[in-house]
């Protein structure tokens, strides 16, 4: 049996791995699966504490945060389509139009 | 312990590899074995119906709808490509430089964690466990669906509109302006 603490740690790196993915790249649709990546590195986290505690919340939140990401990306990758389709490029530096 | 260093182990490469990848579509490859890899840590943390939904939702369908979209925009670095299709350019050179490190790290990555699977349904480690974690309900459709649809009835309805509202904004959105 693996200790809970490391599937914390292994949901902290991945977390990790996609927040500077986000950061650091500019390609838009790279960002996006960084996003995508956090939100699983948090999905891990509430199955290995459902483990954890014996109690079956953790994976019903899971459920419930997989049928958000579907919604998400379905509404994500067609802005990403309208904006690309709009400004010709799918760098995040040309997207600057609430820049003050 | 052996097989949960060896699945984190893919899942931190492949996350890497996401990150790192100069063209989209491998980042989406790559993502697919970071989704696959979570699925086989659900199973061993007694969560089969989230690892069995994981692979259906993620791999499925939010892979799948990376990769068209990737391939309708195509990013402007297909310029490679070409230079591949041109005859004679690609299959002079010598194998090690045809292949990046993207193919080498995937090819590895997918031989590790097809051993690692098959180590594990071999050895019994990805089985339902017995015992104490049998309270749990182990994560099985039945546990899940009897408290999916008592206590959490309403969310599950909301879940439903919200998937709606999604595919309408979809639609809407990726509709070519007038």
């Amino acid at each position: 049996m693996v200790p809970t603490t490391y599937y914390l740690i292994l949901s902290a790196v991945l977390f990790t791995l996609g927040a500077l993915g986000v950061v650091l790249r500019r390609n838009v649709l790279i960002i996006f699966m960084s996003v995508e990546m956090m939100l699983n590195a948090v999905n891990l986290t509430f199955a290995a504490l459902a483990r954890h505690f014996l109690q079956l919340h953790g994976q019903i939140f899971v459920l419930m945060a997989m049928a958000v990401a579907a919604a998400e990306v379905a509404v994500g990758l067609a802005i990403v389509m309208a904006v690309v389709r709009h400004k010709d490029s799918t760098n995040i530096q040309d997207m600057n139009l609430l820049k003050g | 312990m052996f097989l949960f260093i060896i699945f984190s182990l893919i899942a931190i490469v492949a996350a890497a590899g996401v990150i790192l990848s100069r063209r989209p579509i491998y980042s989406a490859l790559f993502l697919l074995v970071n989704f696959a890899t979570l699925a086989a840590l659900y199973i061993m943390l007694q969560a089969q119906f989230l690892a069995v939904v994981q692979v259906i939702v993620y791999g499925g369908a939010i892979v799948v709808l990376f990769l068209f979209v990737v391939m309708l925009l195509g990013g402007g670095e297909l310029t490679d490509i070409r230079d591949a299709r041109r005859p004679g350019a690609d299959a002079s050179r010598p194998l090690s430089q045809r292949l990046r490190w993207p193919q080498i790290a995937a090819l590895g990555l997918a031989v590790l964690l097809l051993a690692a699977v098959g180590y594990g349904l071999f050895t019994g480690q990805l089985n339902p466990v017995q015992g104490d974690a049998a309270t749990f309900g182990q994560g099985s459709v039945q546990a899940i669906g009897s408290v999916l649809y008592t206590d959490y009835l309403l969310p599950f309805e909301l879940a439903s509109i919200l998937l709606l509202v999604g595919m309408i904004g979809a639609v809407v959105l990726a509709r070519p302006a007038e």
